[in-house]
């Protein structure tokens, strides 16, 4: 009970720091504006001539996500050990782990927001067609997996560093390798050389290839296993990095 | 209140605190004195259980600080060095979120809060953001912070840094007065601190404890303390030199021409008993002394004389 207030107290003061910062609004325009070109543009969902979002809309998702997740979880921890406020947080009564899903947790409500936000396209196809809206659901719950599972690496690489900058880049080039180990054209090229077996064990570690059977609007236990482990693996190493930082 | 035993922080190989022990109790100010980089901060920080100590340990209220560190930070109020806060917070929103934190809700908190914001005179700045204040303030910003919950034991990292002169005066009073009834440590270099809030002062070099006691025993161990210094009309610098310096309890005397006047001042052999200063009134009986004065010793110079190394004294 007391850890879930901590909890919640530190996730709302961090979702206060984001809707205060004209970064957040920014970061909101341009996932939005992109996800409108990218559907409408892009990925043809008018010549389509379908009433679904799977392909013109959700395939996108990972590829936006690579670079607006890691921006704004970059400052989560960089900020924190930049400015020593993270000497504040950890010497009040909470456990570090509770400060490390209270920020997780902000972050995390706070992509769902934007996600949230794109829901006039949700309105576009039931007015145009008659979509399957179990499936959009599933799809819209499966991005916000993927973007916990990404924000989650964020966290990881924001603790390793003071600099903003470098967070960012390193869990861009992490989440690239996850997405990579799926991606089609790469698969391919692996079995070129590389048995079956090994294929599957890389594609298995991709979250392309767990996102796509969720946004076909199939909830695989497995798939949201998947992401959820990889969102509570991240948390716990970022909790491990931060505590060796302190024992220095 | 807080006790620190044998405690050992080890960065890579360099022994940054080193074997340091000590306790504070309730009712006491303990001014934590020492060079930069003489492992003040790392040893508060263990204290605060920012950082768990390579060794020896920390207990504060009973609790240790490593195996039970929740019960012992509920205790502890903890103003970090620099007083970092929330740049993106105002000061009213950052003083509730310290407020939750230590558990404090409705009624309770809203009181809390409008008490340190009294004591610290932050009214002005209430709904300011933390960005756009002063240092002065961002710093009494987060000294608010850390009394927030009215802790027993308050650890304070160089309270006084960055404040200009009625700030300092106004935040050691603050400590003395909060002194009488909790534990407190603070880190200075600011040696009239000493003596402006401290009821025990730790000298503290190269991560080792080297004094611990009063201001007054402190100022004992200087080569000042009982040094008689006075201003004499109508003798000459040497005459007045070889006087004194012919006193059974005289160790040196330095003098100096002062217009007309010599200045001089006479060093005890023995420190603080108070020979010297009966031998050099009888000796100086018939001349024309204008002032004479005892020295109590000088902080400073035990400062400087305990914590600089030897070849640079």
């Amino acid at each position: 009970m007391n850890a879930w207030a901590n909890i919640r107290t530190v996730a709302k003061r961090e979702l206060g720091a984001y809707l205060t910062s004209p970064l957040a609004y920014v970061f909101i325009v341009i996932f939005l504006l992109l996800c409108g070109f990218f559907t409408f543009m892009v990925g043809r969902f008018f010549e389509r001539g379908e009433a679904s979002l799977v392909g013109p809309f959700f395939d996108w998702h990972p590829w936006f996500y690579l670079f607006l997740v890691p921006a704004v979880g970059m400052r989560l921890w960089a900020e924190e050990r930049r400015v020593g406020t993270m000497e504040l947080l950890l010497t009040m009564p909470i456990t570090a782990w509770q400060a490390i899903v209270g920020k997780f947790l902000a972050s995390w409500l706070f992509l769902g927001l934007a996600l949230a936000l794109t829901f006039p396209v949700v309105l576009t196809v039931n007015y145009l067609g008659d979509p399957d809206n179990g499936v959009i659901l599933a799809a819209y719950l499966g991005s916000w997996l993927m973007a916990g599972a990404y924000l989650a690496i964020s966290c990881i690489t924001s603790a390793m560093t003071r600099s903003q900058v470098v967070s960012f880049i390193l869990s861009v080039v992490i989440c690239l390798f996850l997405i990579l180990a799926g991606f089609p054209p790469v698969v391919r090229m692996l079995e070129g050389w590389a048995g079956s077996w090994l294929v599957e064990l890389v594609a298995s570690f991709s979250i392309i290839t767990h996102y796509d059977g969720l946004q076909r609007g199939v909830l695989d236990v497995r798939d949201v296993l998947f992401f959820v482990s990889l969102i509570a693996f991240s948390l716990f190493v970022t909790g491990v990095i931060l505590r060796g930082h302190r024992a220095g | 209140m807080i006790q620190v035993e044998n405690l050992t922080k080890l960065f890579g190989t360099k022994r940054a605190v080193d074997g340091v022990s000590f306790s504070v109790e309730r009712g006491e100010v303990l001014g934590f004195l020492g060079p930069n980089g003489a492992g003040k901060s790392t040893t508060m920080r263990m204290i605060t259980g920012f950082i768990p100590p390579t060794s020896g340990r920390v207990r504060v209220g009973g609790f240790d600080v490593s195996e039970q560190p929740i019960a012992a930070k509920r205790l502890m109020g903890y103003l970090p060095e620099n007083a970092p806060a929330y740049t993106d917070m105002t000061v009213y929103g950052f003083l509730n979120f310290a407020a939750e934190l230590r558990g404090l809700r409705g009624e309770a908190k809203k009181k809390a809060v409008h008490r340190v914001v009294e004591m610290c005179f932050l009214e002005s700045v209430l709904h300011q953001s933390v960005e756009t204040l002063s240092k002065g303030y961002r710093h009494r910003t987060c000294f608010a912070q850390s009394i927030i919950h009215d802790p027993d034991v308050l650890v304070l990292d160089e309270p006084t840094d960055g404040l200009d002169p009625n700030q300092k005066h106004e935040v050691r009073g603050l400590i003395r007065r909060m002194g009488e009834k909790k534990a407190i440590i603070f880190s200075t270099h600011i040696l009239e601190e000493v003596d402006a809030a401290c009821t025990r002062a730790i000298i503290i070099d190269r991560g080792k404890i080297v004094a611990n006691g009063t201001p007054d025993q402190l100022r004992a161990r200087s080569e000042w303390a009982g040094a008689v210094t006075l201003r004499v009309q109508g003798l000459s610098v040497e005459a007045v030199k070889e006087q004194l310096g012919r006193l059974r309890t005289a160790a040196k005397v330095i003098a100096q021409g002062d217009g007309g006047r010599v200045l001089a001042t006479v060093f005890p052999r023995n420190r603080g008993d108070g020979e010297l200063t009966r031998e050099v009134l009888e000796a100086t009986r018939g001349w024309r002394v204008e002032h004479w004065h005892t020295e109590e010793g000088r902080l400073d110079d035990v400062f400087r004389s305990i914590t600089m190394p030897d070849t640079q004294r």
